[in-house]
């Protein structure tokens, strides 16, 4: 089974929210409509969004650490918006386990938000549906696109390669490694809600080096002992120092 | 949560309607064992249909919910998973029962369907409202599931909730028929009025033991859990959009501290406290205005009481959205 899936690294994302406005820009011009905002130019602009990056300080003055937070729909292989949902709009696909909404048949009751941890669904004010990410699903399965533009548009888009791409289910891909090897995790763990998009944690990187590791160790010229002495039958480099 | 009237109306309107027509059957039932006087069927017949009325304008209440009123017929396709769907299937059915037994009533069609060796005659209306009963308790938890089926909402994931919606629904149904057997049935308004005290108080422990519940709470989610970060002190900076979102309109009832808990205290006051002394004292004095007033501020209680539930359920999603910047 295939569970595609968004790796963040929280240790490099710079939270420039280049991922937003390229999620936005992406699906705001599909088949499925704009995604509606209101007030775009006035005091209070609000609109839909798929995805949103948030920052958080972490510690206490002078130790802090800022983390820019991508948040998106975690397409969970359990996810609990999908079960609620009265209409059968709210669906999560065998094929790839992309969590997804039919536009044309929610009815707009909000339920699923509810029932959804992270608050990942946003709905549209002016068409009155739910709306989440799609993982771009109408970009990453579109043969008239060059192999490497089938991404979505948020990982395409993101300068620092924050954001990886991929089948968490196959232990080989790229993201499967980043998980295990990175130490990737899922959010709000305690919901058993088995997210499939990972985050990887700040990494502080710390290179130790020992004197000895700045010389050549195995230096031929330098004797630590005598050396072993050579028979007399074995022939001598010189003829000389030999018995 | 931030609480939507539409919810709210819809929530309390068929919980009184509920509760209307489960106090009209008791009380056939009743008569039907002769432990009470066999009313007109015109009692009956009307009665239901104001039930009726009340569930209607509850059903009329919970499409401004919607924001494609015109699909919610497709509502009723997932009763396999959602309590949701099942709410929307089980309402037009007791609809549709009420209006039958309210007919069958009125008409005077009415034939005895079997007899059971006892020599006990089971009436058609006896059937539909052993139907109606079982509808009316269907829909009560298909109601209170809605929430209480939502684990991260640990102010509803308990069986209170269900519970509570029975009691506080039942509580106002028969506060309701009180006051129209007293107009009606004058002799039927003492029955009424001891149960609609006793499901009151009932209710009244209900929902103290919810609310004594929820004070102890302790929330599942952190923010640590919820960006997986395990540090004692974090501060949100940004919450991605300065002019607000769907997330922060939703969720948060955006009322003072003050006002949440003046809510509580009205609600109890309304809801419990005052409709008691005032069925209490009816049952001495008889007056229809007193019961009048007594569900007239029940219902307003219970309103509040609904606002209360929602507002104090506190989303785990609120901790991504705790600071604008």
């Amino acid at each position: 089974m295939t569970q595609l899936a968004l790796i963040i690294d929280l240790n490099v994302c710079v939270g420039c929210h280049a991922c937003v406005t390229s999620c936005k820009e992406w699906n705001t011009s599909g088949s499925a409509g704009p995604l509606c905002d209101e007030n775009p130019y006035g005091a209070d602009p609000t609109g839909t969004f798929f995805n949103r990056v948030q920052t958080f300080e972490v510690g206490q003055y002078p130790n802090t650490e800022t983390v820019h937070f991508p948040k998106s729909c975690l397409h969970c292989e359990d996810p609990p918006c999908v079960p609620v949902c009265p209409t059968g709009a709210s669906y999560k696909r065998k094929q790839d386990g992309i969590v997804l909404v039919d536009y044309d048949k929610c009815i707009g009751c909000k339920y699923c938000t509810w029932a959804c941890p992270y608050g990942a669904r946003e709905i549209d004010e002016k068409q009155k549906v739910m709306k989440k990410c799609t993982l771009c699903v109408d970009r990453i399965y579109d043969t008239a696109l060059p192999e490497a533009d089938r991404k979505p548009a948020c990982v395409k888009a993101c300068p620092t390669s924050a954001r990886l791409f991929g089948d968490v289910h196959d232990a080989e891909s790229a993201v499967s490694k980043a998980i295990r090897e990175s130490a990737g995790y899922a959010l709000m763990p305690e919901w058993g809600t088995q997210p499939a998009n990972h985050y990887l944690p700040r990494r502080k990187t710390n290179l130790k080096i020992h004197a000895d590791e700045l010389e050549r160790v195995d230096n031929p010229l330098k004797v630590d002992g005598k050396l072993p002495k050579p028979n007399k039958s074995d022939p001598a480099l010189d003829d000389v120092t030999s018995w | 949560m931030n609480p939507a009237f539409s919810v709210i109306f819809l929530t309390t309107l068929i919980g009184a309607g509920q509760g209307l027509f489960l106090a009209l059957f008791t009380q056939q039932s009743y008569a039907l064992f002769d432990l009470l006087p066999h009313q007109d069927a015109r009692f009956y017949g009307w009665g239901s249909l104001l039930a009726l009325l009340f569930t209607m304008a509850g059903l009329i209440a919970s499409f401004f919910h919607l924001g494609r009123p015109e699909r919610a017929w497709r509502s009723a396709i997932q009763w396999r998973t959602s309590w949701l769907s099942r709410e929307v299937i089980v309402l037009p059915a007791f609809m549709g029962i009420l209006f039958l037994y309210g007919a069958a009533h009125l008409s005077g069609f009415d034939p005895v369907l079997l007899i059971l060796p006892s020599g006990l005659s089971v009436n058609a209306t006896i059937v539909l409202g052993g139907i109606g009963t079982i509808l009316a308790f269907a829909l009560f938890v298909s109601t209170g599931m809605i929430y209480a089926c939502l684990r991260f909402l640990q102010e509803w994931h308990s069986p209170l909730t269900v519970i509570n919606f029975i009691l506080l629904g039942g509580a106002s149904g028969f506060t309701l028929a009180t006051l129209y057997a007293a107009v009606f049935a004058p002799s039927q308004s003492g029955f009424f009025g001891g149960w609609a005290i006793i499901i009151t108080l009932l209710a009244f422990a209900g929902r103290g033991a919810s609310l004594w519940r929820n004070a102890r709470l302790k929330p599942k989610s952190t923010l640590q859990t919820a960006i997986g970060i395990k540090h004692p002190r974090i501060v949100q900076t940004a919450q991605g959009a300065m002019g607000g979102s769907f997330n922060t309109r939703e969720f948060f009832h955006g009322k003072s501290a003050s006002f949440f808990s003046a809510v509580k205290a009205a609600f109890l006051l309304l809801a419990f406290v005052a409709p008691a002394l005032l069925l209490a004292v009816n049952l001495t004095y008889p007056s229809g205005l007193l019961l009048g007033i007594a569900f007239i501020l029940q219902y307003i209680g219970l309103l509040a009481e609904r606002w209360f539930f929602f507002a104090q359920a506190n989303h785990p999603q609120n901790l991504y959205y705790q600071n604008i910047s």
